[in-house]
């Protein structure tokens, strides 16, 4: 679980978040949605440690991270994964180079140990034939799909998602956020995810943080989200014509 | 100011150094963090291994191609110019050994590395910081400063080898254009070369391509790691990273030179 109080970061004086409090569940995918440029992935850098806070706090199962010592820190880091926008993978390396990296650098496991983690995660993420292939070989839904594996390899305790989605067809999309789910559940995972896709946010939105030019706006879950009468919310889930066509429909329907 | 904006579009992530001052204190800041937290030996000696096989043996190509044709011209240029007939013919051979040993060999190859391997470190270290590649070594708990800069340092401490081969080819292009140009005889010219040899030029030489090499590595490294925006401007960090790195050459040759020579 982690618990976000108050919030608070300007780049060179302009606020980027302006005080945000919310709680991501274990074991949910927890989504944080918003217009581009709204703060999503500020916000989640600041999750992660990447970006320091200007105030406010960030609490991880109970453990304040501004009061912890940096070697906690690193430790806490090693708990948690991401999946980057574009997929970050590093492109010197092979699919399989690039998920054994973090077993590498941190695991005390033999050889033949971390051989069998990377196909076990590849083997997860249906990745059972890519091993030998370099990033800029594979498809954009593949590259996400070794994002993931790399993100997990380590077992996490936090997963973090920055737009898994973007750039992908509308079918490997839903495949891509069905698969973080299944991960989620499986291993009791607290899950963030940025995006602004109502594909996604129907699909797996368990707990839905809407932001606003820095502000949280709303939260709620994909069932209420088609409910509730906060505007600048209905604004952007019905942003879209097929969107708006679906709630023409169930009015009439309802009337 | 053409420097200014250069700096300015310059800037780095975290501090925005509107002036040389602070650029030259974030730059002090990274290479201390280059030297913390270090990578995995196991790692860090195939990494080193890599950037030896790239910065230094992907440029000895050029670099004796182009001392091979800089030392033929000088001593051709030196030949060119004695009317004189009481200057001896054996000036052609001191004159190529002392411009290619003393300018030629350390400073000018450093200026060509600063353009080859400079841009290439630059444009690769940017890419990886567009691409959000730094971001995910960092979340892995990686010092990425220490994972990427720290084996092109060590990797450019073989660089004074690659020099010592610019001034072997240099001599010899030299050599060959005295000879077979037929503005010296050979005997001439190796009497040239011999005449008042002083040892510490070539340890003045050796000490300047060292202080360069670490400028190669880890100045084009700084434009890299603390750009901003796409592809696009990776292109433009390459540049603005190649003027920066010779300027800082330059200067430095300078100082140098008055500090060991003057
Ligand atoms: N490192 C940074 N320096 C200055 N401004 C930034 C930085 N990162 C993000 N911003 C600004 O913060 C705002 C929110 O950006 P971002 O979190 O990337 O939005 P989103 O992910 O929701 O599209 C944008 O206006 C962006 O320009
Ligand atoms: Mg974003």
């Amino acid at each position: 679980m982690i618990e976000v109080k108050d919030l608070h970061k300007a780049f060179d004086g302009s606020p980027v978040l302006k005080g945000i409090s919310t709680v991501f569940e274990k074991g949910k995918t927890n989504l944080i949605i918003g217009q581009s440029g709204s703060g999503k992935t500020v916000f989640m850098k600041c999750l992660l440690g990447l970006i320091i806070p200007d105030s406010g706090t960030i609490c991880y199962e109970g453990q304040i991270y501004s009061q912890l010592t940096p070697e906690q820190q690193r430790d806490l880091r090693q708990e948690m994964g991401m999946v980057f926008q574009g997929s970050a993978l590093f492109d010197s390396m092979t699919v399989e180079g690039n998920v054994m990296f973090p077993l590498e650098m941190f695991a005390r496991q033999s050889r033949s140990e971390m051989q069998d983690r990377v196909e076990f995660v590849l083997r997860r993420v249906n990745l059972a034939d890519a091993h030998k292939k370099y990033p800029a070989e594979i498809s954009g839904g593949m590259q996400k799909r070794v994002a993931i594996a790399r993100a997990i390899v380590m077992n996490p305790k936090y997963l973090f998602c920055d737009e898994p989605n973007s750039g992908l067809d509308p079918r490997t999309a839903i495949l891509i956020d069905n698969l973080i789910q299944e991960i989620t559940r499986e291993y009791n995972i607290t899950t963030v995810i940025n995006t602004h896709d109502m594909n996604s946010v129907m699909e797996i939105g368990e707990k839905i943080v809407f932001l606003k030019d820095g502000i949280k706006e709303w939260e709620g879950t994909n069932r209420d989200i088609f409910r509730t009468d906060n505007e600048a919310v209905s604004n952007f889930v019905y942003s879209s014509e097929l969107f708006k066509k679906v709630r023409q429909m169930y009015l009439e329907e309802r009337d | 100011m053409k420097f200014n904006i250069l700096i300015f579009t310059h800037a780095t992530a975290t501090h925005y150094p509107m002036n040389y001052l602070a650029s030259i204190g974030s730059y002090a800041i990274m290479v201390r963090e280059v030297f913390k937290k270090p990578t995995k030996w196991r790692i860090m000696k195939s990494l080193i291994l890599k950037e030896i096989d790239d910065l230094i043996f992907g440029s000895l190509g050029i670099i004796i191609f182009i001392s091979f044709f800089i030392g033929g011209v000088v001593a051709i240029q030196t030949a060119l110019n004695i009317s004189n007939p009481l200057i001896p013919r054996n000036l052609i051979g001191f004159a190529t050994r002392q411009s290619v040993i003393l300018e030629f060999a350390p400073t000018f190859t450093s200026i060509i590395m600063a353009g080859k391997v400079g841009s290439y470190i630059t444009s690769s270290i940017g890419t990886m910081r567009v691409t959000e590649q730094i971001d995910a070594l960092e979340v892995m708990g990686v010092n990425s400063l220490n994972y990427l800069v720290f084996p092109k340092i060590v990797a450019m401490f073989f660089y004074p080898f690659a020099v010592a081969i610019a001034m072997y080819i240099g001599i010899l292009g030299g050599w060959i254009a005295g000879v077979f140009g037929g503005f010296s005889s050979s005997a001439d010219f190796v009497e040239g070369l011999q005449l008042d040899f002083i040892p510490y030029h070539v340890t003045y030489s050796f000490i300047k391509s060292v202080v360069f090499a670490f400028v190669i590595a880890t100045v084009p490294s700084y434009h890299g790691y603390y750009m901003k925006g796409g592809a696009l401007e990776v292109g433009k960090a390459a540049t603005v990273s190649f003027v920066w790195t010779s300027v800082v050459i330059i200067i430095l040759n300078y100082v140098l030179t008055q500090l060991m020579l003057g």
